[in-house]
């Protein structure tokens, strides 16, 4: 039989405030283990929490970028359940009153647009991180956990869609959309590898044109785009041969287990979840007044879709404006245009050589030397015909590695190009005499040799000259 | 009206590991209680909002500025069990 | 006159003249409590080494002319839930048994910038859950009026060491009578503040929206110093209030004439001890001589105040206490995976009464008896609070006995949870709405167990609810001490 896929996804986005959203412990990633406590985030006894300003306007922005309804009264409840490393053995989140509901999000996965509805954007604390010993790590053979709690009360967003995608790749590209929103917002640095960006997908098979939905399995653990999208094909395909053969598909959560390329079986099922949500006493409630979220609306920055349909009208080949809008290089994109770089060109700088620079050394568009008028510079240069754009390539690594401007670099490491007519007539001369069969054989009609006589006058000016000018000179001398 | 306590779950729920003798005890005494409080029901509450809190306030936060962490080494020095600048606990599930 | 039967406010004058040092005063604090202590049990911790530092430093403040205020060189006790950074904090459990706190509790600090002494850490009923001090990992603590009764509780012990002088007044907290009750019990004056005057950073929660930390000395007078110096807004608190409150000491003299008084039907007739009844009767003749309009007012949902609180403070203390899981603090019981070490620390480390609320809550919120349970409990807790607001739409203050009975004796309780949850059925109300309220001792019974007189208010009405409690304490002229006291005392 031919089933559909009926997936929802639940996203974690861990924000990227300066301190943590129930107390003023820092959030950076990496400080040395338990060093980022107090006694609220410690669940130490008498703490209490109080919310981060910034961490609820930036919920809020999230709602209207996904259009949702941002709600006037919103509450935090606790969420009872023990974890180790849930300090209070409580997480504070939100229940039934959420601060946005009801928005959607468009998506492309090639295949044409899908509208993904979102249901909700509430806003919680992250746990502290257990590191489990013994057996490779994994938890069921494990001889005990160590605990660091620097990651513990980290607001997190929690972003959770209809069952509106139908397949991996559609959930890999709402992913990636959703991704793109939050780095254009700057609520987050939405690094999957350090989990800045979580994914938790429900699947369900139904039988082709059935409406009721069938059992779900949670899948979590995926910490990539691509593993989101693997375990998914993965779990359809698992439950798609348990269908076929007639058994049932027990609602369960698994986990993706990366390098065997599956699904395993998660916790234990035996305790059915009941977790006891009731409103956080230790908190009152939150009333968005409506000023306040237009003022928010008013200050979003270009969302990528609009952003994206910008630069392709500017010449930009879409699959360019995806991947600048995604990567956060749109900036430095958009400097450059306005500094007067053409766009189609600034636009393959940016994600051909730039983007090859940020994947070698990890950095952060951010981190990078060159702004948008270097770009636009070293553009220019290679339009007006002053740089190769083999010698460009070399000039920008001297230009990302601190050296000085795209002109200063060229001129420093001699790779201007000769485009002074004088200064090369010389050896367009020197090659014409000294190649007398090849430029009769050209005269003769064979234009393929005029590729080989510009060959060699470049090879003569150490790759400085102007091909098209050497082209134009000899064919000037040979008379054609 | 015997109320319906289903006691294992409940210290389950709430990680206290009592002995069967125990959650008998405790089942028979949140009997009495729950009756007595059960009465709460015969009170018509129709068209009342419930209250979470005896304050009308809203929108308490705090601005997101860093503040001053606690010193590591007198965090641990209350943990039951450590490792070097870790909380060291039990596996987490067994088979 | 012994130091340690000064009041705060007569220390506070002597400490100014100079002629008393506040080493002296706590050193004769110091030899109340090892006098008395014996007995009583009442302290959990003393401090010796960092009172002496406080009041080493008060000492030389004064004579610097750093006067910190009225608490300056005063001899404080604090309830062992409120934490104390590097002084053990126990909450009376065993799962907290030789815990250091790395913090103050917001109050502790601004005992501290208030130049108070803080003299130890006084018992209470394991987590401030109970009504007789009798729920202590660490013991009874004995009433001092007679030692085979209980102190009442869940501060019983920060009262005790009030009445007999092994501090000049303490801090306890109240979630459901746990100031005012004790404060009854022991024959003084116990105040619990309208919710979120006084900051609960730090006080080691039992039931969020219900707790509130609160005064209790041996005057009136004492009573408004301590509150002012730990009221107000507090940013590490979120449900700590932000506006500005009357000044409490305003109306102090002003007496009740014309001030109409409300006597609670519901709380005023059945099960009222005799003895109870007979000295509330007299201080309501008494009031009325002085010029008080005494009327009847009606709280008809108080009735069901009482389960609606059995429920909601079970079901917040069952989250606020999860946390005690054997991980971060506190002993362990070890188990071969973490689920097994929690369960057995957690078994081991709370005593029974913690043990059954734990367990009432976690069922109250469970998933199919929220709404039968949780969820109407919030309900009558509306309608409590809005028939306190009928009611102040006709009285200014409303009073009643504090607690139905006098100290009962030591285990006559212990085995009926039921019967010890009454004697909090005139207090519990004003933890529903969030209101404040006070008890003044008002004279003895026929057994010289003293009798306690509550005076409650609307939300933020501290000034009239002191101006009666203290035309209330002039009236009684109550000025009696345990024996305990003063026979060892004089010796
Ligand atoms: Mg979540
Ligand atoms: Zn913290």
């Amino acid at each position: 039989m031919s089933y559909e896929a009926v997936i929802g996804i639940e996203t974690h986005v861990e924000l990227q405030t300066a301190s943590k959203m129930f107390c003023g412990c820092p959030t950076d990633f990496g400080a040395e283990p338990n060093t980022n406590v107090c006694p609220v985030c410690l669940g130490l006894p008498g703490a209490l929490p109080v919310p981060n300003e910034r961490a609820i306007e930036w919920t809020v922005a999230l709602g209207i970028a996904l259009g949702c309804e941002i709600s006037q009264h919103s509450v935090f409840h606790r969420k009872n359940y023990f974890y180790a490393d849930l300090p209070k053995n409580y997480q504070i989140s939100q229940f039934d009153l959420p601060l946005c509901v009801g928005g959607h999000l468009e998506v492309d996965p090639g295949s044409g647009v899908r509208r993904v509805g979102i249901t909700r954007v509430h806003l919680e604390e992250d746990t502290g991180k257990s590191t489990h010993l013994g057996g490779g790590g994994r938890i069921h053979d494990a001889e005990g956990a160590l605990i660091d709690f620097n990651r513990s009360g980290i607001p997190l967003l929690e972003v959770v869609t209809e069952p509106d995608i139908r397949s991996p790749e559609e959930a890999r590209a709402y992913a990636q959309e959703l991704r793109a929103i939050v780095l254009a917002l700057g609520i987050s640095d939405a690094r999957l590898e350090e989990g800045s960006l979580r994914f938790d997908a429900n699947v369900s098979l139904r039988p082709e044109g059935a409406d009721e939905l069938g059992i779900k399995v949670e899948v979590k653990n995926m910490n990539s785009l691509r593993s989101l999208q693997r375990a998914l094909a993965f779990e359809i395909e698992r439950q798609t041969a348990l269908l076929d053969k007639g058994e049932a598909i027990d609602q369960e959560t698994r986990h993706w287990d990366e390098e065997a390329g599956r699904t395993e079986p998660g916790r234990s099922k035996e305790e059915s979840s009941d977790y006891r949500y009731f409103p956080e006493p230790d908190l009152v409630p939150i009333q968005t007044n409506p000023e306040a979220v237009e003022r928010i609306r008013g200050a979003l920055p270009e969302l990528p879709a609009l952003r994206r349909a910008r630069h392709i009208a500017l010449g930009v080949e879409p699959a360019a404006a995806a991947t600048m809008a995604s990567a956060g290089l749109a900036a430095m994109f958009d400097d450059a245009v306005s500094a007067g770089a053409d766009p189609r060109a600034a636009a393959n700088w940016v994600t051909g050589e730039i983007t090859a620079h940020l994947n070698r050394t990890g950095d952060d568009p951010s981190d990078l030397v060159m702004d948008g008028r270097g770009l636009a510079e070293l553009v220019g240069m290679i339009g007006g015909g002053e740089l190769s754009s083999t010698a460009a390539k070399e000039v920008l690594i001297g230009v990302l590695a601190g050296e000085g401007s795209p002109r200063e670099v060229a001129a420093a490491k001699d790779l201007m190009q000769i485009s002074d007519e004088s200064a090369i007539v010389s050896e367009v001369d020197a090659v014409i005499e000294t190649h007398p069969d090849e430029v009769a054989r050209m005269k003769d009609g064979d234009e393929r040799l005029a590729g080989f006589l510009v060959g060699q006058v470049m090879k003569a000016t150490g790759g400085r000259a102007d091909p098209r000018l050497v082209d134009r000179l000899i064919r000037e001398r040979v008379g054609l | 009206m015997p109320i319906d306590i289903d006691i294992t779950k409940v210290a389950r729920l709430a990680r206290i590991g009592l002995t069967a003798e125990e959650l008998a005890h405790y089942e028979e005494q949140l009997q009495v209680i729950l009756e007595h409080a059960a009465r709460v029901q015969a009170l018509p509450t129709e068209g009342v909002a419930p209250t979470a809190h005896p304050l009308p306030m809203v929108n308490a936060f705090r601005p997101d500025e860093v503040e001053q962490t606690l010193d590591r080494e007198e965090v641990l020095s209350q943990a039951p069990d450590r490792e070097g600048p870790y909380f060291r606990v039990p596996p987490f599930l067994d088979e | 006159m012994d130091p340690a039967d000064l009041t705060i406010a007569e220390a506070g004058a002597r400490l100014r003249s100079g002629d008393l040092t506040a080493v002296d005063l706590l050193a004769s604090v110091r030899r109340r409590a090892s006098m008395t202590e014996a007995i009583l049990h009442a302290y959990l911790t003393i401090d010796a080494e960092g009172a002496t530092a406080s009041a080493v430093e008060a000492d030389a403040a004064l004579q610097r002319g750093d006067d910190r205020g009225p608490l300056h060189g005063i001899p404080v006790a604090l309830k062992d839930n409120m934490v104390t950074r590097g002084v053990e904090t126990t909450c009376s459990s065993r799962i907290l048994s030789g815990y250091v706190p790395p913090y103050d509790a917001t109050v502790v600090e601004r005992l501290r910038a208030g130049g108070a002494v803080i003299v130890g850490k006084t018992n209470l009923d394991e987590f401030a859950m109970g009504s007789s001090t009798e729920n202590s990992a660490y013991g009874t603590t004995r009433n001092p009026w007679n030692p085979d009764r209980v102190p009442g509780g869940s501060s019983g012990g920060s009262a005790a060491v009030v009445a007999v002088g092994s501090a000049l007044g303490a801090l306890g907290s109240d979630t459901g009578g746990s100031i005012r009750q004790p404060a009854s019990l022991c024959g003084v004056v116990g105040m619990k503040p309208t919710y979120g005057l006084v900051s609960r950073y730090g006080l080691i929660a039992f039931a969020s929206s219900l707790d509130q930390i609160g005064p209790i000395t041996r005057t009136v007078d004492d009573a408004v110093t301590l509150f002012e110096a730990i009221a107000g807004h507090d940013p590490s608190d979120a449900t700590s209030y932000r506006g500005d409150f009357p000044d409490p000491r305003a109306d102090l003299g002003k007496g009740v004439e014309g001030l109409r008084v409300g006597i609670v039907s519901e709380l005023s007739g059945d099960g009222i001890q005799p003895g109870v009844a007979a000295a509330f009767q007299a201080t309501l003749d008494r009031l009325a001589g002085a010029g008080a309009d005494i009327r009847e007012v009606s709280l008809p949902s108080t009735e069901y105040a009482l389960s609606a609180y059995y429920l909601i403070a079970p079901a917040e203390c069952s989250a606020n206490l999860a946390r005690f899981d054997g991980v971060r603090y506190g002993p362990r019981i070890d188990g071969a995976t973490v689920e097994a070490m929690m369960s057995a620390t957690r078994r081991d480390g709370f005593g029974p009464e913690v043990t059954r609320r734990i367990l009432l809550g976690t069922y109250a919120l469970s998933a199919g008896y929220y709404d039968a349970f949780y969820g109407q409990a919030q309900k009558v807790r509306t309608m409590v609070s809005e028939d306190f607001k009928d009611a102040y739409a006709e009285v200014d203050v409303l009073v009643t006995p504090t607690s139905p009975t006098t100290a009962f004796a030591v285990g006559e309780r212990a085995d009926d949870p039921l019967a010890m949850y009454l004697s909090d059925i005139c207090t519990i109300p004003s933890n529903l709405s969030g209101d404040p309220a006070i008890s003044v001792p008002v004279g003895l019974d026929d057994a010289g167990l003293p009798v306690g007189f509550q005076v409650l208010a609307p939300a933020l009405g501290e000034g009239v609810m002191f101006q009666v409690a203290a035309a209330v304490e002039r009236l009684s002229g109550f000025e009696s001490r345990p024996a305990l006291a003063t026979s060892l005392g004089a010796a």
